[in-house]
């Protein structure tokens, strides 16, 4: 018996290893070159990923509009997604927008009461908060779920169900037929939706404010006009041609690529609403630092 | 015609299809069989420039389509149909826009003259009155029969078929098959046939070509089949027999 003890056990598993693996060895001859050569191929390709992932995106939307010049083969499409991404997204938006105005202002006249503070300030406070921000983002966290999952699950069962093989087959160009209204229709509509938002939002919040007694609807409007500047909504504006981009883009994107039947678009659809709900968190932080 | 030379193609460093050749001729079926996941489905999108060869060439009418650009290859499919597995039919159109589909993006024709296609092409596959039904309101056999007419809507030169019978009862996969042969001759089509149904092969094929690990393991006529003594083939053709011998005698019983 020498001075060292060998657990059994583990001796047993590591001669099962060395069995089974023969560079399993290695680990104890020199662990960090073994180490380095079993897992840095899978590091530099989980590291490589999103690159990957980024160059696909881009050759995709360039693929899609360099076939923009087809656009009679698109027209019908593009207003049938308008359709469906705007016009039938609005009772959602608008609901979605008169309670984050309510709510705003309610919170507001709480976090205000101070008799050196006139209540104008709660439309002051309210209104640009909407118009900079709620209207924004708050219809595109509404659409990323809304727009961008069935945009995904729709390519990725088009996709898992060959209709998108059927339409290359016939010599259509699926990339343009399918992406290109889509994302037409959310860049043109999502700006509509934030001015509906914005509307509906600040006329909550006043309505709130009156019916709760926080702040005279007169006095609402005179703080809103008082600190109101023409740059905002514009920014709003930009704001909503990004989100609707990034959102119908990134879903199409994660739509057209599905892969692995029904369980495969299910992770589409996640993927879809996940991924626009954090680049709509990027690119507004990005737009207000470079805007504003 | 279409000549495939050569072709290679793996996926995740897997080799499907090793040195493929093939040649099918004017106005001929060939049915290309073998066991599931041998590669014929690989094989047959390959034809229409689904998929890329690693190496090799796949010439049609002499051109090869994997030197072409994109807008000459989707001029190159617009000569085929094509017969998915499921039907792969538009869910959110009906049967009618569904036939109609092709005919609307690709030619000028009005919509008097296209509904009278429409109408002749599902005619053609024995189903005149589903023109109003979506996809999921119809069977599997229904749902294969309008992807026919769809596929043949245009009048093309070549119909590829992926497995057209699979999942169907046999009655069913009888009027495809029949379907098959009747547009052959009516339309004087090339036909390829991507199957292992072996009463499919028997009742639609002038030719069979047998993919097997990969490779085009025999091809030859068949007549020539039926007489042929190698293992691959026989396995294949006898298993299939006794399939349809298994299957008469549960029916006697």
């Amino acid at each position: 018996m020498t001075g060292t003890k060998t657990c059994p056990v583990h001796s047993a598993r590591l001669q099962i290893q060395l069995v089974c693996d023969p560079t399993a060895g290695n680990y104890l001859q020199n662990p960090s070159t073994a180490f380095a050569k079993k897992f840095m191929p899978e590091l530099i390709t989980r590291v490589l990923q999103p690159a990957e992932a980024l160059g696909r995106f881009v050759l995709l939307m360039a693929k899609a509009f360099g076939s923009i010049g087809e656009f009679r083969l698109y027209w019908k499409n593009i207003v049938d997604q308008m359709v469906k991404i705007g016009i039938d997204s609005i009772p959602i938006v608008a609901l979605a927008a008169l309670f984050s105005g309510a709510v705003t202002t309610v919170q507001t006249a709480y976090q205000l009461v101070s008799p050196f503070i006139p209540k104008s300030v709660i439309g002051a406070v309210v209104v640009p908060s909407v118009i900079l921000e709620l209207g924004a983002v708050v219809t595109g966290f509404l659409l990323a779920g809304r727009v961008g999952a069935r945009i995904a699950a729709e390519l990725g069962t088009m996709r898992v169900t060959e209709q998108i093989d059927a339409l290359e087959a016939m010599g259509l160009n699926s990339i343009g037929y399918l992406i290109v209204p889509r994302v037409v229709a959310g860049v043109l509509m999502f700006p509509v939706l934030y001015a509906t938002a914005c509307f509906v939002g600040v006329a909550g919040g006043a309505f709130v404010g009156s019916l709760t007694g926080a702040v005279p609807i007169g006095e609402f409007i005179d703080g809103a006009r008082e600190f109101f500047k023409p740059f905002d909504p514009i920014f709003g504006l930009i704001k909503s041609f990004v989100f609707g981009f990034a959102i119908t883009a990134i879903s199409c994107y994660k739509g057209y690529f599905t892969e692995g039947g029904a369980e495969g678009v299910g992770r589409a659809t996640t993927q879809a609403a996940v991924t626009s709900c954090v680049y709509i968190l990027i690119a507004d932080l990005v737009l207000a630092a470079a805007l504003l | 015609m279409i000549d495939v030379r050569n072709i290679d193609k793996s996926f995740g460093g897997k080799p499907v299809l090793k040195n493929v050749s093939l040649q099918v001729h004017e106005s001929e079926t060939l049915a290309i069989i073998g066991r599931s996941g041998s590669g014929k489905s690989v094989l047959m999108k390959h034809l229409i420039g689904l998929l890329r060869p690693d190496s090799g060439h796949v010439l049609i009418d002499g051109t090869d389509i994997n030197k072409i650009d994109y807008d000459e290859l989707q001029e190159v499919r617009r000569q085929f149909g094509v017969l998915f597995q499921g039907g792969a039919l538009f869910d959110s159109l009906d049967s009618f826009e569904n036939v109609a589909f092709p005919l609307r993006t690709f030619t000028s024709m009005t919509d008097d003259a296209i509904k009278k296609e429409v109408e002749e092409c599902l005619m053609m596959v024995n189903l005149p009155d589903v023109g109003s039904k979506y996809p999921a309101e119809l069977s599997g056999g229904m749902r294969k029969r309008v992807a026919l007419a769809r596929a043949v809507s245009l009048r093309p030169r070549y119909i590829l078929y992926d497995e057209p019978t699979s999942g169907l009862d046999p009655e069913t996969s009888n009027t495809i098959n029949e379907l098959i042969t009747a547009l052959a001759e009516q339309l004087s089509v090339t036909s390829i046939v991507v199957t292992h149904d072996m009463h499919s092969v028997l009742d639609v094929a002038d030719r069979a070509a047998l993919v097997h690990g990969g490779t085009i393991h025999w091809s030859g006529t068949i007549q020539d089949l039926h007489l042929c003594e190698d293992r691959v083939v026989c396995n294949f053709v006898r298993a299939s027999e006794y399939q349809i011998g298994m299957s008469l005698s549960e029916s006697q019983q």
